[in-house]
């Protein structure tokens, strides 16, 4: 995410791409192993079961929505090469207007208007950043003051005459967007629930794995299938279609894409305000899922964590959506039991034992030592301690995204031409 | 220096094959202007359907601005573009695409993220339902056309990690799956290995053979001996002639680019160099597996001023920056007056005496937004007398400044004005005298009159001579063969990072100097 | 010469008197469609806001205002984004809070050491972006925002586990400091040339630090020779690289530069009214300060009309609910500020060079000379 174009401060170091993600079936493999671990680790700990119950994954998945629709945003406007910083403003625009419209009419129109909302925040960054030339971080900033004023102010004139409503906060929303389970594994329509079956069993490895798939695959908001759809279309669209292949070409080489013919200018509004779209959704979701109503402050910087899973997923959605997925995880934990969070420091540490072994088997030596050390230091604080202080755990996402980064940003792949101030250059 | 008799055509060379047939393009009269500089002045050109025809010239020829016109990048100030017999005006470079011409930039505009298909089809993207992207349909037509001109490329990698010679072929594909049947490539070779280069050139046979025609820009007087159909000479931001390789050897044809004349050289015999003020041993730079300096010895001696003649891209900025201190080698040292400066800082150098000139006024030399008095301590900022302990010597720095304006006689109305607001000539003589002021042990003048007018050059040019009389060492690296053979005592070229030859100036042929700095020379004596 | 010097003002005050021009406009628009006037409330304003008791307020709100646009004026100079700023003067005035009343040193010494250990922690958490960009290519508008919240985190944990001050009252906070360590007010200096003050309304002695901090960063980034670099290396850091400047060095100096101010932010209120830290310090003023950086045009004197622009808007701002308008009002006025001093800044930039290439152009008529070998085709 540069702002001009800084070739002088490059630290030294190969610059090796890693492909992200990886294949399917390694995948596959991977979160098995940590599955696996984590079994482990659950059994040998007491009171942690809320480690691999459904329990948790469910509100995982729910806690993790809002972070996946900022960094959705986030991804669609640096494809296009345009840094928005502005994700927590939009998202505090889609609060204000989802509870809005939400108790006015209903839980579907408050997600509609709350996009809405966040759209306005990405045409107010698009047209600075695309047609004037601002700073994209400028701008972005700008955008975040703005909106917490707007949405004060609006709160003011608004939700004060609204039963239930007041200077920082509104009235209830009416209604919810309804549930749904997935028939004949998690009980949906009524029919059976094999995984809660399994789960309640306590065999190991096996209940832990229907336990999380039960969590991810009963009583889902609509809404929460709604915002993965987005990520699997988004993908599609953005892969797949002449309109997104041009849009990424904006954000690689602009120069190179507007002498083949492609209208620049516009793939990054559309991209910018959708992106605007997204982070609106997202703040609607806070407000219709988790809180029913719009409170002030309670987007909490998930404007900038959906950034950080955004960057933790290598500008790709399937990474985005495993990084908002492990920061739900952590957050959901968090909040229902802390012998389970506890526990997560062996599974650091088990973690950390298992990746010194497998650097150490490709012979790089000093790395390997670097994670049997952490390892082992994770290991003395769980056997130390009984609990892990609340506001470690909530450090954690951002310290995660600041280690990710401090040892891949030369292996990401950050969009050629992001953060570029770009003018069209007409024939002169 | 003798002179040989050159056929010199000043209309159309009727060699054509297909004789009557309408050229795949015609241009008369283009001129173009920028601010300064004429950079075509009347150019005629007319290339031949399905011809192979290569336009040499050296830098500042015009070359690339011709082309860019005829790619709609550039619009000419007069004269007329007609392809395929029709007069066309170009708004910009799609305009261009519909006429059926394609070009393959020297600098490549390829997304390196994006696989050679998706770079292939953007902007032409084959649909399918009118919705997505018809990936077989494009991989099929790819495969066809890299099949039939011996393109071979595999659609499914990313250009990121595809050697420069498979990122050429990409671009080259890139214009042909948009239907064009009129190519033009600039400077080709120019990052290409031997046999990336036989297999560009075979491939440019097949498309010529079936129709295509390609123009391409090269300085390469071997590789346009040997493979072109028609030979245009440029200089002077003029055409001077068209002719067959079966008509001239490469020795005439260097004559042609340069002019069959030499430009005399200095008639400043007063020469007695001192001690030697800069020397480098074994310099080397590497990038990967290339070298990019490659075992430079050099020497440059008090009063004395050592050209370094070659065409860009030879390791003439690797030089500078190594010598300079701004970035590290690989092996070898550099030398200030005796002393070592290798692991020294760039600041140290150039406490230490070392003055740039530096090749990119505007981006590298001047802090174009601030006033010209700071743009004066611009290189010297911690030295009296623009500073003064720790602090700036606003007072000091005026009053320098304005005596670097006086004596190097810099067009301003005041020390005070930014430095974009200055010419370019005006903005060079600024920065030449702010180092000559300091009174530097040795310069290093890269592109000194860059893009600037008659005049001011000639000013650049005394004062360089001036300098050098007072004892100044002078290393001068330039693309403009006149400036070398005016200024130099030594010539030396540099050709992919090596010092190839040591020449004197006044007895060196044009023949001989171009055959070293394209490269000829060397197969001729290996 | 006169007249340049008026073209020179006019073009540099341009960009924020639009904006602000605009903004009115933007509140008064949207004042209108609530159905309020746009001219009562701007008199209600003006007449509350310029009363001796407001402009105590204001300036009390101005100097952390300013001293935050200075610290992020700092990281501008050189293209650098500091938005850890926030981060930075929280941490560093819990930290200086509690060390200043744990070690209750004798009276000024005690306010200097406060001071000190609040630049110190300020410019360690920002020498973490430093780091993190020079040697990891991290870049620090990412590893702020990260920073940020780790930092907030931090504050609570050590707050609620080590640092507070264990007493029966509700609020979680630092021990007070002596009452010798706090700075004193600048009332009676005041008083000098106006009627008394009424009480309860404290003119804060960090004022006078504030100014200070903007005179040492003027002279800093326009009188030194670090100046000069740091101002060469935002402006063109090729140049620069070329001119003997370390580009690493200078991206640490400059954070650590910026960090130590920032960690100020946090002392008018440290140091001044409150006298210990608890989790109610004033927030958000490190964004503010990008805000008033940007209005400012990173130069202490603007940026002094910025901070004090701000602190009149918020003071004058409370009369509003008295008459039934929503004082967050004045919360969009600056906000539009901001985006439209971006904007405008832009656009009388492109009229100033186009100017300016035109005047000297004047100078020296360039005549077309024909091509040279050399020239740039």
């Amino acid at each position: 995410m540069s702002t001009t174009a800084e070739p002088l401060v490059e630290p030294a170091g190969e610059t090796r791409r890693v492909r992200w993600p990886m294949g399917p079936w390694r995948a596959v493999v991977m979160g098995a192993a940590v599955l696996f671990v984590l079994s482990l680790v659950q059994n040998m700990t007491a009171g942690s079961d809320d480690l691999t119950s459904s329990g948790t994954a469910g509100a995982a998945l729910r806690l993790a929505v809002p972070i996946l629709l900022a960094g959705l945003g986030g991804l669609w406007a640096e494809r296009s090469g345009v840094v928005n910083i502005g994700l927590e403003g939009m998202m505090i625009m889609g609060t204000w207007f989802g509870a809005w419209a939400g108790f006015e009419q209903g839980p579907w129109q408050g997600a509609l208007y709350g996009a809405l909302g966040g759209a306005i925040g990405g045409l107010v960054h698009a047209i600075a950043t695309v047609s004037f030339g601002v700073d994209h971080i400028v701008s972005g900033v700008a955008i975040n003051l703005l909106a917490v004023g707007a949405t004060r102010y609006l709160a003011s004139e608004i939700f004060v005459d609204l039963p239930g409503g007041g200077e920082n906060q509104s009235p209830k929303v009416v209604g919810s967007v309804g549930k749904f389970s997935v028939p004949l594994l998690s009980g949906g329509f009524d029919t059976w629930d094999p995984l809660a079956n399994v789960e309640r069993r306590n065999w190991f490895f096996l209940s832990d794995v229907a336990g999380l798939l039960n969590g991810m695959t009963s009583n889902v908001s609509w809404l929460t299938l709604i915002a993965f759809g987005l990520v699997a279309a988004s993908a599609w669209f953005l892969w797949r279609t002449p309109f997104g292949l041009r849009l990424r070409s904006a954000g690689e080489n602009p120069v190179g894409a507007e002498t083949l013919g492609v209208n620049v200018y516009l793939v990054k509004y559309v991209a910018v305000v959708m992106s605007g779209a997204f982070a609106g959704l997202g703040g609607a979701f806070l407000v219709l899922e988790q809180a029913t109503i719009y409170r002030e402050g309670q987007t909490a910087g998930r404007g900038f964590l959906g950034l950080a899973a955004m960057l933790f997923g290598n500008w790709m959605p399937g990474g985005l959506a495993l990084g908002a997925g492990l920061f739900g995880y952590a957050d959901a934990l968090q909040l229902r039991s802390e012998e389970s969070v506890h526990a997560l420091l062996l599974f650091i540490a088990m973690g950390g034992g298992a990746v010194a072994l497998w650097l150490g088997s490709r012979r790089r030596v000093v790395p390997a030592l670097v994670a049997l050390g952490i390892g082992a230091a994770f290991f003395v604080w769980w056997m130390v301690s009984d609990s892990v202080d609340r506001d470690i755990v909530r450090m954690t996402p951002y310290v995660t995204t600041l280690v990710v980064l401090a040892l891949a940003t030369q292996r990401t792949r950050m969009p050629a031409a992001d953060g570029l101030r770009w003018r069209r250059r007409a024939a002169v | 220096m003798s002179h040989r008799s050159v056929p010199v055509s000043h209309e159309e060379v009727d060699v054509s094959e297909q004789a009557g047939a309408t050229p795949a393009i015609e241009l008369v009269g283009i001129t173009k202007r920028f601010p300064g500089v004429v950079a075509n002045d009347g150019v005629d050109l007319r290339v031949e359907t399905g011809s192979l025809h290569a336009i040499v010239g050296e830098n500042g020829a015009g070359k690339s601005t011709l082309m860019k016109i005829l790619y709609g990048i550039l619009k000419p100030d007069s004269g007329t573009i007609r392809v395929e017999g029709q007069a066309v005006h170009f708004r910009s470079a799609k305009d261009a695409i519909q006429a059926g011409i394609g070009m393959v930039h020297q600098h490549f505009q390829l997304m390196d993220n994006f696989t050679v298909l998706e770079n292939i089809v953007l902007g032409a993207e084959p649909r399918r339902f009118g919705a997505t992207i018809d990936f077989s349909r494009a991989r099929a037509r790819i495969l066809e056309l890299s099949e039939q001109y011996g393109l071979a490329v595999d659609p499914d990698v990313l250009v990121e990690e595809l050697p420069v010679g498979a990122r050429q072929r990409v671009e080259i594909l890139k214009v042909l799956y948009r239907g064009a049947h009129i190519l033009i490539l600039d400077e080709p070779t120019a990052v290409l290995v031997p046999h990336e280069v036989q297999d560009l050139f075979a491939s440019l046979a097949d498309l010529t053979d079936r129709g295509v025609t390609v123009v391409f820009i090269d300085h390469k007087l071997d590789e346009v001996l040997a493979h072109a159909g028609r030979i245009t000479v440029m200089r002077g931001g003029r055409t001077i002639t068209t002719v067959t390789p079966q008509e001239v050897n490469a020795q005439q044809l260097a004559e042609l680019m340069v002019g069959s004349e030499l430009p005399k050289p200095s008639t400043d015999t007063d020469f007695s160099p001192g001690s030697a003020a800069l020397e480098t041993r074994g310099l080397t730079v590497r990038s990967g597996e290339r070298l990019l300096l490659d075992d430079v010895d050099l020497v440059v001696r008090r009063g004395e001023i050592v050209g370094i003649a070659g065409v860009e891209g030879n390791g003439q900025h690797e030089l500078i920056e190594a010598l300079l201190g701004l970035e590290r080698v690989d092996a070898g040292s550099v030398l200030l007056e005796g002393s070592d400066v290798t692991g020294w800082s760039t600041r140290e150098r150039r406490s230490a005496g070392m003055s740039l000139i530096p090749p990119d006024r505007t981006r590298e030399g001047l802090l174009l937004d601030a006033p010209l008095w700071e743009n004066t301590a611009l290189g010297h900022q911690t030295e009296r007398p623009y500073a003064r302990g720790l602090w700036v010597d606003t007072r000091g720095a005026r009053e320098r400044a304005r005596e670097v304006v006086a004596s190097f006689d810099v067009r301003t109305p005041s020390v005070d004005v930014p430095a974009h607001a200055l010419s370019g000539g005006n903005q060079q003589k600024l920065i030449i005298g702010r180092e000559m002021v300091m009174q530097p042990k040795v310069l290093i003048a890269a592109h000194p009159t860059r893009g600037i007018d008659v005049g001011a050059q000639a000013a650049v040019w005394e004062q360089l001579r001036r300098a050098r009389r007072a004892g100044l060492a002078v290393l001068l690296i330039s693309a403009d063969l006149e400036e070398l053979l005016g200024l130099s005592d030594v010539l030396r070229v540099i050709f992919r990072g090596r010092l190839v030859a040591q020449l004197d100036p006044q007895r060196v042929t044009a023949e001989l100097l171009g055959s070293y700095m394209t490269g000829v020379g060397i197969e001729a004596t290996a | 010469m006169n007249r340049d010097l008026l073209r020179r003002v006019a073009f540099a005050v341009a960009a924020p008197v639009l904006a602000l021009a605009f903004s009115l406009a933007v509140s008064s628009f949207v004042l209108s469609l609530s159905g309020d006037s746009a001219i009562d409330a701007y008199r209600l304003m003006w007449e509350f806001g310029t009363t001796l008791e407001s402009i105590v307020v204001m300036l009390n709100r101005a100097t952390p205002l300013y001293i935050a646009g200075i610290a992020v004026a700092i990281g501008f100079k050189m293209n650098l984004f500091n938005i850890g700023v926030e981060g930075q003067y929280r941490i560093a005035a819990l930290i200086a809070a509690w060390a200043g009343a744990e070690l209750a040193l004798p009276g000024v010494i005690n306010i200097a050491f406060v001071i000190i250990v609040a630049m110190a922690v300020g410019a360690a958490w920002a020498g973490g972006i430093a780091l993190l960009k020079v040697t990891r290519g991290v870049h620090e508008v990412v590893s702020s925002i990260m920073l940020n919240y780790i930092s907030y985190a931090l504050i609570s944990y050590l707050l609620l586990n080590y640092l507070q001050l264990d007493d029966e009252s509700q609020r979680i906070h630092t021990r007070r400091l002596d009452a010798d360590s706090r700075f004193p007010t600048l009332n009676s200096v005041v008083e000098l040339f106006t009627r008394d003050i009424r009480s309860g309304f404290d003119l804060n002695g960090m004022l006078a630090v504030a100014v200070v901090v903007g005179v040492l960063f003027y002279v800093l980034v326009f009188r030194t020779r670090f100046g000069y670099d740091l101002r060469a290396s935002g402006a063109n850091p090729w140049a620069a690289r070329t001119s003997g400047v370390d580009p690493k060095r200078m991206v640490i100096a400059t954070m650590l530069l910026s960090g130590g101010v920032a960690g100020l932010i946090g002392m008018p209120e440290i140091l001044g009214s409150v006298h210990w830290f608890s989790d109610d310090l004033v927030t958000n003023l490190g964004f503010t300060g990008i805000g008033i950086a940007l209005l400012g045009r990173n130069h202490p004197v603007g940026i002094a009309a910025a901070a004090l622009l701000f602190g009149f808007l918020d003071r004058s701002s409370q009369i509003l609910d008295l008459e039934g308008i929503p004082p967050q009002i004045v919360v969009i006025m600056q906000g539009v500020i901001i985006i439209s001093v971006v904007v405008a800044y832009e656009v009388v930039a492109r009229v100033r060079r186009a100017y300016e290439a035109r005047e000297t152009a004047r100078v020296d008529p360039e005549a077309v000379a024909p091509a040279r070998a050399g020239a740039v085709t």
